[in-house]
């Protein structure tokens, strides 16, 4: 059943595809003419429209130009190079991981206490739900520059960023998943005499397992979110988001926009990577067929 | 051990205390509301006398009532930031982003072939890193509101499409082959049962949409931004080390955000009364 709606998705999609490109190169033509007419003169239409395809700094770039910087800045560089986008890619990636990796513990930790402890599903669940409404990022330069000035630089102002943004989605994923055993199968646990903690690493948190790899695939694309934003202030000089910063003081939109398609490639990956092991343990759980 | 540190364990372990005393009461209904804000108020508490009894430097973290100082203090400059990043930026791209998604919802789901092709590329574009476009958004549209309001009608958009459309396409089918035996017309059965029963699910895409739609106003001002907004009080104060007033900032932001979702939440219980879920 599902291998049917993907093939029969993929037409449609490439259709897409192909007519935002067409799209794409179309609006390029009226955004870049005005630099193409002021270094260019007696240009044919022709001609003018090859050049506002190839501009060197153009306001919007077209897909084939960013494809080639991107092919440019990852395979011809050597990978330690500053200017190497595999190198930028991985700094942003460390953070993200890292990031992920804590804000995954924390969350689940968080909703074991929340799950067991009453007075704290009253307390601090409000509080989760509430900090939801709140824009998070804002937080980011302040974090980074009072990190930095206490002394601690580089992977782990980021990470904890990531971390605040991805643990949400775990905490909140993971209660409800810890609570959706019945009550028929909770008392079935109870006649077999289970201690709680057989409760929980039997019942509980096997029956956890889908809602959490929900959560923690909106939880890797906001560590990736959290890690990019992290990079902005305070004159990062490497990282996907530092690329972008450097590509706006400099105009460099091509490199702006070869990093953007190296963060969707990342996140696109790093979403695919949770799905595929999402997949795996599902299906040798028996809980997906 | 200085005073402070002593009255920061006792208000520590005395709000520990009372929140499990008053939890192990069952069914007592103001409970629902006194228990969190007792623990807020704890932590604040416990906040301020860290502070002072650790004298941490007030310059990388103030106690709450040097922040609540600071707040009452510049009421005028937070007002202007407030209009300029939220009304003039979020809420105008909100708008627009919204709108626009649920018009295009309508369109494609008459289609579907587009229907198909969409779908898959709104799910990959919510999870992709839209806040990134922000750069780009200020070259084309000017360091003003417009630039901040373009880039938030670009997050919310997809976020808001796949909501809708899902919300669209699960329409009860009885209750569709009950409208044509009243020979509906396709309008009449637009408005009067498919929109109204995606309500639920277009709620929904417009909650997350909020808080995305903050995000990208006050993202968008770290790249550029005339000398007001609060994403540019943030990183220009940030840099001067005054974190009282960010901290300022960021609680605006925080309020606006909670009073903007349960305004929305209270809309929702209005016009979805009829769903299971808000009927006991």
């Amino acid at each position: 059943m599902k291998r049917l709606i993907i093939n029969n998705s993929i037409l449609p999609i490439l259709t897409i595809l192909l007519f935002i490109v067409i799209v794409w190169y179309l609006a390029a033509i009226p955004m870049n003419s005005e630099k193409v007419t002021r270094q260019f003169k007696n240009l044919s239409f022709t001609e003018h429209v090859e050049k506002t395809w190839n501009l060197k700094k153009p306001k919007l770039p077209t897909p084939h130009q960013i494809v080639n910087e991107i092919i440019n800045t990852t395979f011809y560089k050597k990978i330690s190079s500053k200017r190497s986008l595999v190198y930028h890619g991985w700094i942003t990636l460390k953070a993200t991981l890292a990031g992920f990796i804590l804000g995954t513990f924390l969350g689940i930790i968080l909703a074991l206490g929340i799950v067991h402890n009453r007075a704290m599903d009253l307390s601090v669940m409000p509080w989760v739900i509430a900090s939801q409404t709140v824009p998070i990022l804002a937080i980011a330069p302040m974090i980074i520059v009072v990190m930095n000035s206490v002394g601690v630089t580089g992977l782990l102002p980021k990470a904890i960023i990531s971390m605040y943004l991805s643990f949400f989605p775990v905490v909140v994923g993971m209660v409800k998943g810890l609570r959706s055993p019945d009550q028929m199968q909770i008392d079935q646990m109870r006649t077999w005499s289970a201690s709680p903690n057989q409760l929980l690493w039997r019942l509980r948190f096997p029956s956890s397992l889908p809602y959490l790899f929900a959560s923690l695939k909106v939880g890797i694309a906001a560590s990736l979110i959290g890690a990019i934003v992290g990079e902005l202030p305070s004159g990062a000089i490497s990282g996907l988001g530092a690329r972008m910063l450097a590509g706006t003081y400099y105009g460099q939109t091509v490199m702006i926009w070869s990093a953007l398609f190296a963060a969707a490639f990342l996140a696109a990956s790093l979403v695919f990577f949770i799905s595929f092991i999402q997949n795996y343990t599902l299906r040798k759980m028996a809980i997906l067929r | 051990m200085n005073i402070f540190l002593v009255l920061f364990f006792i208000v520590w372990i005395l709000g520990w205390l009372i929140n499990i005393r008053l939890s192990l009461i069952k069914n007592a209904k103001f409970l629902r509301f006194f228990i969190p804000t007792l623990f807020g108020f704890v932590i604040l508490l416990m906040w301020e006398f860290l502070v002072l009894g650790l004298n941490i430097n007030p310059v990388l973290l103030p106690p709450p009532t040097a922040i609540a100082l600071k707040f009452a203090d510049s009421l005028d400059i937070l007002w202007i930031d407030f209009v300029q990043t939220l009304i003039k930026g979020a809420l105008s791209g909100y708008i627009l982003g919204c709108g626009a998604a649920i018009l295009t919802a309508i369109a494609i789901d008459k289609f579907n072939f587009l229907k198909r092709g969409l779908l898959p590329f709104g799910n990959f574009v919510s999870a992709l890193p839209i806040v990134g476009m922000a750069p780009i958004f200020v070259m084309w549209f000017g360091f003003d509101w417009e630039s901040k309001c373009a880039i938030v009608v670009v997050m919310v958009f997809f976020p808001m499409l796949v909501n809708s459309v899902q919300g669209l396409e699960l329409v009860d089918h009885s209750r569709q082959d009950l409208m044509k035996t009243y020979n509906a017309s396709y309008t009449q059965t637009l408005f009067k049962l498919r929109l109204p029963s995606a309500l639920p699910f277009i709620f929904n895409g417009l909650k997350i949409c909020s808080t995305l739609a903050l995000i990208g106003a006050i993202v968008a001002e770290f790249f550029g931004s005339p000398i007001k907004g609060m994403g540019f009080r943030i990183s220009s104060e940030v840099g001067r080390f005054a974190l009282d007033m960010v901290w300022a900032e960021i609680f605006v932001a925080a309020l606006a955000g909670c009073l903007f979702y349960g305004l929305i939440s209270l809309i929702e219980k209005q016009l979805t009364f009829w769903h299971p879920s808000n009927q006991k």
